[in-house]
């Protein structure tokens, strides 16, 4: 990082148009499309823990495996897909975002990004 | 993140020891040696900006995850978690699991992009696209008002855990013990600034989470390693088999159900609004190593919150809730007499001087937050619209943390005895209500604007502020700060439940209604930034 020469500071218009261009838009969706319903299900499903707790004491209360009871398995296999859900996004952002990210940003830098794709084209609403 | 103390005021009043004092000061006093140490060799590459507030920007994703853990993991959540399952069981394990999957709000969605965005501050990103002073001053306003909680909680706490562990139960002995506390973390600050903290945050993190690991695997050992066994054994001591179920704390009534839904929310999204937690993303050199950082501190949390979880229950079957409770300390005391119990004073040494360097690095780390919000923020971009230098701006945030550091000496020193849950809800709620929901639509919402920001941020400040003030925390109760008087109209103790979605909704109708139109251009740039990291803040090159 510090051989490099200093990058190019991209401008204003370099940005919109990386902002429309298909390689930011299928970033962007990829990146979403991993990372809202991941949020969707662990916010759902830590709840849902939560209310069981409060509002099904007695099956919580169900013994499994001697003393050890469904609340307390329930609430390991919350650890469990918390670092489940880690180590999937780490392998996603690696293999699927970092590549993808680090192009885009090569373009960006290398200097007269809006110029080599074309201006910004119109208004959208 | 303190479940802890109610019992603050109790352990003043008792006035028996266990273990050793002078050896838990004796090895106090080392960590507080090496790490001052290491602090002073941080102090030489320490002469930016950048460097004071960021540590240069060179820390490696592996050292920020633990330096995040050992920022996270207070004293109070160590003596405080352990206490609770020891007590009430299963029902304290559900606070460890609000921590902890909190930091999957952090990991996918805050920490790449902020650290794509930012340089120093909560608000720098804010503020990326919107109106800078509005946003700028609303969010230092809110930065200071949790962290200023935090750090009131963080030294009323060491004062109580004074009187547990060293056997100072004088109001005097205990306020010097506060002046103490506050005058180390003025000196961390100021000469190590960022770096130093950070070091001494990753040394308490390796101490806190090895300390409790080895006292994790004692005492399954006495069990045969049979994790079901000590749930016997602890139900057995108890008598009572409720203490493996859930209901004990949480299920009395229909207002503590819903106040513990209320508080889970609290916990999910206050995490990731914490200042002192965000700014800790800016100590990498990429968002890559931002990434990673979470990572790591996710590991090292779990893994603390799963010992903890049989700790409590050790503590519960070893010890005994009759026992505990007729300690000094009371709730808080069960993780040092099971260290007692297992280690004898050597153990409880040096797990009491782990729980000091735990309230040492928390506060340090609270201080740095404040200063920079105050001196980035308000001293540089707003008093002085950004055309300070930044030797200016360095050495206001040098005074600040003097200013800040005596303040919060004096506020420990009269917070003492105070009901210090009641200061740690007030700080993850505003971190939820007035941080999160504008942190995520600045983010990831084209259409919000500055009337957005300003209306959810001290929206959200207002109504968890007030909401507090008029709850049962504050008067009405036999726990209440205030108990004699009773204006506790809003029945729940966390106000989580109502001030968080009425902060995205504020932000939401605040945004459609506003009339000005925000910068397309710069949004633009924001959020190819977000995602490319294009021209973040590089490390600084020593």
């Amino acid at each position: 990082m510090s051989e490099q020469p200093s990058p190019a500071e991209p401008t204003a218009e370099d940005f919109q148009v990386a902002q429309r261009s298909p390689e930011f838009q299928s970033l962007r969706s990829t990146h979403r499309k991993f990372v809202v319903p991941m949020t969707i299900f662990f916010l759902v499903w830590f709840m849902l823990y939560v209310l069981l707790s409060i509002y099904a004491t007695d099956f919580m209360s169900t013994k499994v495996i001697g003393d050890v009871n469904l609340g307390i398995i329930l609430g390991l296999l919350q650890f469990v897909t918390t670092f489940g859900i880690t180590a999937l996004y780490v392998v996603f952002a690696n293999k699927s975002l970092d590549p993808q990210a680090q192009d885009l940003r090569e373009a960006l830098e290398s200097g007269d990004y809006a110029r080599t794709r074309g201006p910004v084209v119109g208004k959208e609403a | 993140m303190n479940v802890m103390l109610p019992a603050a005021e109790k352990a003043a009043t008792t006035t028996e020891t266990v273990g050793t004092p002078w050896l838990n000061m004796a090895i106090f006093a080392a960590f507080v040696a090496v790490t001052m140490v290491v602090v002073l060799r941080a102090s030489k590459s320490t002469t930016t900006a950048a460097d004071y507030y960021a540590g240069g920007r060179s820390f490696s994703g592996t050292q920020n995850g633990l330096a995040i853990a050992g920022d996270y993991l207070s004293a109070a959540s160590f003596l405080g978690i352990v206490g609770a399952i020891a007590l009430q069981g299963y029902d304290g394990f559900l606070y460890s699991i609000g921590f902890l999957v909190a930091w999957l709000v952090a990991l996918l969605l805050i920490a790449e992009p902020l650290r794509n965005t930012g340089k120093f501050t909560m608000a720098d990103v804010l503020s990326f696209r919107l109106r800078q002073r509005p946003v700028r001053i609303a969010a230092a306003t809110s930065t200071l008002c949790v962290t200023f909680f935090y750090l009131l909680a963080q030294m009323a706490g060491a004062g109580a855990l004074v009187s547990l562990l060293l056997g100072i139960h004088s109001r005097v002995g205990q306020s010097l013990v506060i002046i103490i506390v506050g005058a180390l973390m003025i000196a961390y600050v100021l000469i190590g600034g960022m770096k130093g903290t950070t070091w001494v945050q990753i040394i308490k993190a390796v101490l806190l989470v090895s300390g409790v690991a080895v006292m994790t695997l004692w005492s399954l050992a006495l069990f045969g390693f049979n994790f079901s066994d000590m749930l016997g054994e602890a139900v057995s001591v108890a008598k009572d088999p409720a203490i493996l179920e859930p209901g004990l704390k949480y299920g009395l009534s229909d207002v503590t159900k819903i106040d513990f839904i209320s508080l889970g929310l609290a916990l999910v999204f206050g995490a990731a609004g914490l200042p002192h937690v965000l700014m800790r993303f800016y100590t990498v050199p990429t968002a890559k190593e931002a990434r990673k950082s979470v990572v790591w501190a996710i590991v090292l949390i779990g893994l603390f919150y799963l010992f903890t979880l049989v700790l409590g229950f050790g503590a519960a079957a070893l010890i005994g809730g009759e026992r505990i409770m007729a300690a000094p300390g009371g709730v808080n005391s069960a993780a040092p007499l099971l260290a007692y119990e297992l280690g004898g004073s050597v153990l409880l040494g040096i797990i009491s001087a782990v729980a000091f360097a735990t309230i040492l690095a928390v506060v340090a780390g609270l201080a740095i937050t404040a200063s920079a919000s105050f001196a980035h923020d308000i001293y540089s971009n707003v008093i002085k619209k950004g055309k300070s230098t930044g030797k200016e701006e360095l050495k206001v945030a040098k005074i600040t943390v003097v200013v800040i550091g005596i303040v919060s000496i004096l506020g420990g020193i009269g917070a003492q005895g105070q009901n210090v849950a009641f200061l740690v809800a007030l700080a993850f709620a505003v971190a939820a209500s007035a941080n999160l929901p504008t942190i995520l639509y600045s983010l990831y919402w084209r259409g919000f604007t500055t009337r957005g920001a300003v209306w959810s941020m001290y929206g959200g400040l207002i109504i968890s502020v007030g909401l507090i003030a008029f709850s049962p925390v504050m008067s009405g109760a036999e726990t209440s700060m205030i108990p004699g008087a009773d204006f506790a109209v809003f029945p729940l103790s966390n106000p989580g439940l109502i001030s968080i979605p009425a902060s995205f909704l504020l932000g939401f109708i605040g945004s459609k209604t506003d009339p000005y139109k925000e910068s397309v251009e710069k949004q633009a740039e924001m959020e190819v930034r977000s995602m490319t990291g294009v021209g973040a803040e590089a490390p600084v090159q020593h």
